[in-house]
């Protein structure tokens, strides 16, 4: 592995690659999105206006309610969803949608991630890992 | 993980697929989140209004449901957060056919499931608030860091798949505020100015949240010269948790794990501290109004009013007349009480909408907004401030008090 491979302490879900979609934010599904259209719009979200939808999401921490436990699992029903969620710090709730989803994530890292990988840039996540990771590729 | 016989035992089934399924997904989030064992709960709490299940989240419930009784029973009281209509008011609010019909399956499938259709946010204050030291599995963020944080109880946010979870298995993963080393202080709050309206609690939360940062963070405040009541405490701790996604706090001499600073500190810890003033309060307040003149509906919502609330609104209310929507929104176990004292007659003469059952932003907000035209709002929930400006609405926070004001003259803010 090269060093633009970065180790996350936990991990859930499938080995995903798409275009990382990164801001030094949090995320909540309830809070951030209208998840019809699949976009940020919280006007105070550095990503408002943004599409998210089979971006890798890189982004802070978990933040707001215990929605998101379940809408996860509606935005993937629908097919209007991120591929990966890619998080500095995670709340249960993030963890407990993730488990019901079947949604690949991965949190915790020993650098503020959402400072390590470029906005746009490729990216493989791969939570299966013995020690779940991002890399750029 | 290390599981006990039963724990095994629900793993292959013995206890039937529902129970199954609810050991295997509380694994997965104990493993991710550093469970070593289970530990047992007395009560759950479901967070499942509609918007957030959707269509895929009901068909879900309903295949649970479905199941032979003696496969998906609850072992522990498990009760539900607000719904997403007030079925009796729903034509008013203009919510659609489709969401009720939603609604009435979600309803069908947790009543097949044993789940007690409370429809609260507000629980600690009408059903069965939890002790010091009980384990619980609680949905609904204002509803664990006021269990946590004012009855001294022990739980996570637990999303309505793992509450569910829980009250088929009768236990939860021990991780986060279960353990006693994760209820110390992370950072000190230095209050200088104590607040007094609803408002005011709800703005100094928000300001501690966003200082807080994430789930892990325990604030510590002290130099609050009162003691809050619970309906203080609701607005603070709601605020909390939304902005930060904080799920415990101590007040030194107030809450009763912290008759000290020192009990809440851990031994050689070190840790931020900081001091929020009036100012702060005030510039928090304003940072949402500052360029609203009109609003077009106020919302007394999230959490859901108290009795005592409900007085103050109807009493605000007496001889005057709101030009603009007003919802005032309580919980199944406060509307009855409100109907006998007259308190719903008094509201609604002056032109309000109680709603039972439901918060506003879990009802279709968005949906809601469209329909009706709202695009601009006042209330006095910091949450709801927080959480409504993503459904498209322009939010402003101002007192109860403001409030009645706003909707008596035409939605005009005073300056």
């Amino acid at each position: 592995m090269s060093d633009k491979v970065f180790f996350a302490t936990g991990g859930m879900g499938r080995r995903v690659e798409g275009s990382a979609l990164v801001a030094k934010d949090g995320f909540s599904a309830r809070y951030d999105l209208d998840r019809l259209r699949g976009v940020f719009t919280r006007p105070e979200h550095k990503l408002a206006g943004a599409s998210y939808v089979g971006r890798v999401l890189v982004l802070d921490a978990a933040k707001g309610g215990v929605a998101t436990a379940w809408m996860l699992h509606e935005m993937k029903a629908r097919g209007v969803v991120p591929a990966a969620l890619v998080l500095n710090a995670v709340n249960p709730i993030m963890v407990q949608g993730a488990a019901l989803a079947d949604f690949t994530m991965i949190s915790g890292f020993d650098i503020d991630i959402t400072q390590a990988i470029p906005n746009g840039a490729m990216v493989e996540v791969d939570p299966t890992a013995e020690r779940p990771f991002i890399r750029l590729l | 993980m290390k599981l006990t016989d039963e724990e095994e035992a629900l793993r292959a089934g013995e206890f039937g697929p529902a129970a199954q399924w609810a050991i295997e997904h509380q694994i997965k989030v104990g493993c991710y989140l550093g469970a070593r064992d289970f530990v047992a709960v007395s009560q759950a709490h479901i967070m499942a209004d509609t918007e957030s299940l959707g269509v895929a989240g009901v068909e879900w419930l309903e295949r649970m449901a479905r199941l032979p009784a003696e496969q998906r029973r609850l072992c522990i009281p498990t009760i539900s957060d607000p719904r997403g209509t007030d079925f009796a008011a729903a034509h008013r609010l203009k919510q659609q056919p489709w969401m009720l019909e939603l609604e009435r399956r979600a309803i069908a499938a947790f009543e097949a499931l044993g789940v007690l259709m409370t429809n609260t946010c507000i629980n600690y204050q009408t059903i069965m608030p939890p002790v010091r030291g009980e384990h619980v599995a609680y949905g609904d963020t204002g509803v664990v860091i006021y269990s946590n944080s004012v009855c001294g109880a022990r739980s996570n946010f637990e999303g309505g798949p793992s509450a569910l979870s829980a009250g088929l298995t009768g236990r939860t993963p021990r991780y986060g505020y279960h353990l006693d080393e994760c209820r110390s202080a992370t950072l000190v709050i230095n209050v200088g100015w104590t607040p007094r309206e609803l408002d005011d609690w709800g703005a100094l939360g928000g300001i501690v949240g966003r200082l807080a940062g994430d789930y892990w963070q325990v604030p510590a405040l002290f130099g609050i010269d009162r003691i809050p009541n619970s309906d203080e405490m609701k607005h603070f701790g709601a605020a909390l948790a939304s902005y930060g996604s904080v799920a415990l706090f101590h007040i030194v001499g107030v809450t009763p794990e912290a008759q000290r600073i020192d009990d809440v500190l851990a031994a050689k810890s070190s840790v931020h501290s900081y001091e929020v003033g009036e100012a702060d309060i005030r510039a928090f307040q304003q940072s949402y109004a500052q360029t609203i003149e009109t609003v077009d509906l106020v919302v007394f919502s999230a959490p859901q009013l108290s009795l005592v609330e409900m007085a103050q609104v109807a009493g605000l209310l007496d001889g005057r007349r709101a030009t603009i929507p007003l919802l005032v929104v309580t919980s199944p176990q406060v509307k009855p009480d409100a109907d006998r004292m007259g308190l719903t007659g008094r509201i609604e003469a002056a032109g309000g909408t109680v709603l039972s059952g439901m918060c506003f932003y879990q009802s279709y907000a968005r949906e809601m907004a469209e329909a009706n035209g709202w695009k601009q709002l006042a209330t006095n929930s910091a949450k709801l401030v927080n959480i409504i400006s993503g459904y498209g609405y322009k939010p402003a926070l101002v007192s109860m008090e403001a409030c009645i004001d706003v909707a008596c003259d035409g939605g005009r803010i005073a300056r």
